[in-house]
This record gives structure tokens, sequence and C-alpha cells, in this order.
């Protein structure tokens, strides 16, 4: 096991295991996009509240989820380019920010999209959207940091420290909006509850929420091969493969 | 003495030598504040319910402008790499120098806060919770604040990075604090909110020197 990610996390090994890698990836991504949404769109029953603008649900949801997810994937990574300095790490977190941070985009703007006919406003400043836009503004310090950071070394090992200290906010600042959300207007919006979705809904949902984390999986190897290859720039295995 | 002490000590000696830009901070607190009843109505009712979040945007603000100065010109002249490198432990070591920073940054909104207040038509039973939750707030926001400057300090155009990072960190302390003082308006209880706020001020406290020291390594590295 330790010897296997030694070798993976080595570039020039990364490298090519990342390419083979990535048509598959990429082709299971297709396939449950296709899967997911023709039942999604077309299988799934409508609503017997919200009829059919529930369904942005299924890009709406997914995207929420991944906006967490990759987070913590960042602080994670951080953590162990930090502790390991494994390079890989630096560069997965780096290629991840940018990601994240459009995947929490989506989910706000189909939030607001979906907020529009239901709830009759683009945005309400309710506990879940606030802490969500706070999430973005997080992602942005982070990216920031990443680029204003000339050596890359240095600008991984900042945006580690960053985003571990943003892991640790991240739950105060969720409860203290949520707090803060219900002293000040109370439950004037309940959102979909958590309870009972019926299987039929169930289904789209997990298929969307497995191909947005393939579609993570396959850009995010196609950056971080990217960025191998800027950052080994000058070592002989890159210059052999660019010549 | 011990390290901490020394270093305390030399920060406010080099504060009180430039006493003039301390006046910087207290007065873009002042200026914002009274930008308010400019901007939105100098109605006093408007203004009641708006003086807690207008008062503490203002301090969050003023805070953020100060925290510039707190590794800068020791990171210019090199004494703050002798920091790093010296047998004492980091952490302490920044501790100390963001004590010194609330001191003479932090401590002073406080002492003007009720003025304000008075200018807004704060109710009087909101002063003293006001200044409560500044004592309370401002050490979480320069202890906050201090991590962001450790990142940043070396760096030519850290300001407006440095607000991109601390800023979304502040929301917790501006929202506890905000809501106690506008609380204390109406003559509520508001022990709630002031532990919440000492909470944040003993998890800072404990956390973010060490996280500023580790980013004070990688800044000077």
């Amino acid at each position: 096991m330790w010897a296997f990610l030694q070798k993976f996390s080595s570039p020039k090994y990364f490298y090519s295991l990342a390419g083979q890698m990535i048509p598959w990836l990429g082709a299971i991504c297709g396939l449950l996009f296709i899967a997911g949404l023709y039942y999604g769109l077309f299988v799934a029953p409508p609503d017997y509240q919200q009829g059919e603008s529930y369904r942005i649900m299924f890009i709406h949801v997914p995207a929420a989820w991944m906006s967490m997810f990759v987070y913590v994937v960042i602080a994670l990574m951080g953590a162990i380019g930090l502790i390991w300095k494994i390079k890989l790490a630096d560069i997965i977190a780096a290629s991840s920010a940018p990601l994240g941070a459009s995947f929490t985009f989506i989910a706000l703007v189909t939030g607001s999209l979906w907020g529009k006919p239901m709830w009759g406003t683009w945005w309400v400043w309710d506990g879940r959207l606030t802490s969500e836009l706070i999430l973005l503004f997080l992602y942005f310090g982070i990216i920031a940091l990443n680029v204003a950071i000339e050596d890359k070394r240095n600008a991984a090992r900042a945006s580690a420290v960053l985003a571990l200290v943003g892991v640790v906010n991240i739950p105060i600042i969720h409860y203290s909006v949520q707090w803060w959300n219900t002293l000040h207007q109370g439950a004037t919006v309940s959102k979909i509850g958590a309870p009972s979705i019926h299987i039929s809904m169930l289904i789209p949902l997990l298929l969307m929420a497995f191909a947005f984390k393939f579609y993570y999986a396959t850009v995010l190897l196609i950056r971080a091969r990217a960025e191998v290859l800027e950052r080994e720039r000058n070592s002989s295995w890159v210059m052999e493969l660019v010549k | 003495m011990s390290a901490f002490g020394i270093l305390l000590k030399r920060d406010l000696l080099l504060a009180y030598r430039r006493r003039s830009e301390l006046a910087n901070p207290l007065l873009f607190f002042v200026m914002v504040v009274s930008l308010f009843p400019l901007g939105v109505s100098p109605e006093s009712k408007v203004l009641q319910t708006l003086a807690p979040g207008i008062i503490w945007v203002a301090a969050l603000l003023a805070a953020l402008l100060s925290l510039d100065t707190l590794f800068r010109s020791d990171f210019e002249d090199g004494s703050l790499e002798q920091m790093v490198l010296t047998h004492h432990s980091l952490p302490l070591l920044v501790l100390a120098k963001v004590l010194a920073h609330w001191l003479v940054a932090g401590l002073p909104l406080l002492v003007i806060a009720p003025f304000l207040g008075v200018l807004l038509f704060l109710p009087t039973d909101a002063m003293f919770p006001l200044m409560v939750t500044l004592l309370l707030g401002t050490p979480v926001l320069s202890l906050i604040g201090a991590i962001g400057v450790a990142l940043t300090v070396g760096l030519r155009r850290g300001g407006v990075l440095l607000s991109l990072l601390v800023l979304p960190l502040y929301i917790p302390v501006l929202i506890f604090a905000a809501s106690a003082v506008a609380t204390a308006g109406t003559g509520l209880p508001i022990a709630g909110q002031l532990y919440f706020l000492a909470a944040l001020l003993t998890l800072s406290l404990t956390l973010a020197p060490f996280a500023a020291a580790a980013a004070l390594r990688i800044s000077l590295s």
C-alpha cells in the first residue's frame, strides 16, 4: 500500500497513470450524466407541489454537495502536503480550488433560478444560502492566495494553512449564520425537507451525484496533469515528453 | 523578563513613538460610522435599528485596516526573521505581537464606541453591551487577522488580498456581536451571544497563534 502510494505520488508516474484513467473516468461520467438527466427530466414524476420546476434540483443538489466535498478535499490535501510534503497533494489542492468554486457558483445560480418561481425572489438571506455564499468567498480567498504567491511550493503551503483555518471555521460560520437567520426572520422559508424523497426521484438524484463526482475526478486529473507538466518543466522526463 | 514581556514592551514602545499613525484607524472608524446617516437617513428610528450593525461593520473594517502594521515593519527591517530564528516559541511571540496590536488598535475602538452609539441614537441599555461585545470581539479580529497578515506579509500587494482572506472568517463575530447589541437594545437577555463570543475568543486565542506562526514560517521561507 505505502509502496503504491509512494509510486503514485511521483509526478512522472502520476502523469502517465492519470492519462490512462482520464478517458475511462470521462466515459463513466458521460454515461452517468446521460442516465441521470434522462431519469431526472423524463422518467421522474413531477412534484405534487412544485410541478416540473423541482427538476433543477438534479443539478442544484449535487453541485451543493460537491461544493462542500471539494473544500474538504482541499483541506485534506493541504494537510497531507504540509505534513508529508508530498508534491502531488499540493497539485491536487491547487487544481481543485477553481473546480470547487465553480460547483459553489452553480449551486448558488441554480438555487436562485429555482427560487424565483418558487419563493418569488431571486435571493433570500436564508441560512443555507448565506453559508454557501460565504463558502464561495472562502474559495476565492484560496484561489487568490494561490495566484498571488509566485513560488509554487510556498503558495501551496500558504493555501493549505488557509484551507485548514477555513475548515475549522466552516461549521462555526454555518451554525452562526443559521442561528442569525432564525433570530432575525424566523422560518419564513423552509427548504425541501430532508425526510421523504420518493425513490423515483432519489435514483436520478444519486445518478447525478455520481456523475458530478466523476466529472470532478476527470477534470481534476486533466488539470493536475497540466499542473504537473508546468511544475516539472525542468525535469528530464518532461523535456523528453515535449521534445 | 520573559521573551513575551520584552516583545510586548518593545511593540508598545514602537507604537508610542509613532503615535500619529495610531489615530488613523480610529479616525477611519469614526468617519465610516458618520457616513451612514448621510447615506441612509438622518432619522433617529432608522439609525437606531442600524446602529449595532453599522458600528460593528465599521469596527471590522477599522481592525482590518490596522492589521497591515502588525508584521509589516518587522518584516521589512528583518527583525521578524530574527524572531522566527530564535529558540523562543514562535506562537508565543506572535501572541505578544497580537496583544500589543490589540492594545493600540483594538482597545481605542472600545473607548470611542459609546460616543458613536450616541451619534446613532443607540439605546442607553445597549451601550454597556456594545462595549462588552467589543471587548470580547476585537481580540478575535486581531487574532484571526494575524493569520491573514502572516500569510500575506511577503507579498507586495497584500492589502486587498488580506481582506479577501480574513473577512469571511470575521462573519461569526459580526453576527453574534451585532445581535447581542441589538437584543440588548430591546431589553432582552444577551448572555447566550456573549457566551458564544467568549467561546470564539477562547478558540482563536488557543489556535490562531499556532496557525499564524506556521503561516509566518511559510512566508519567510
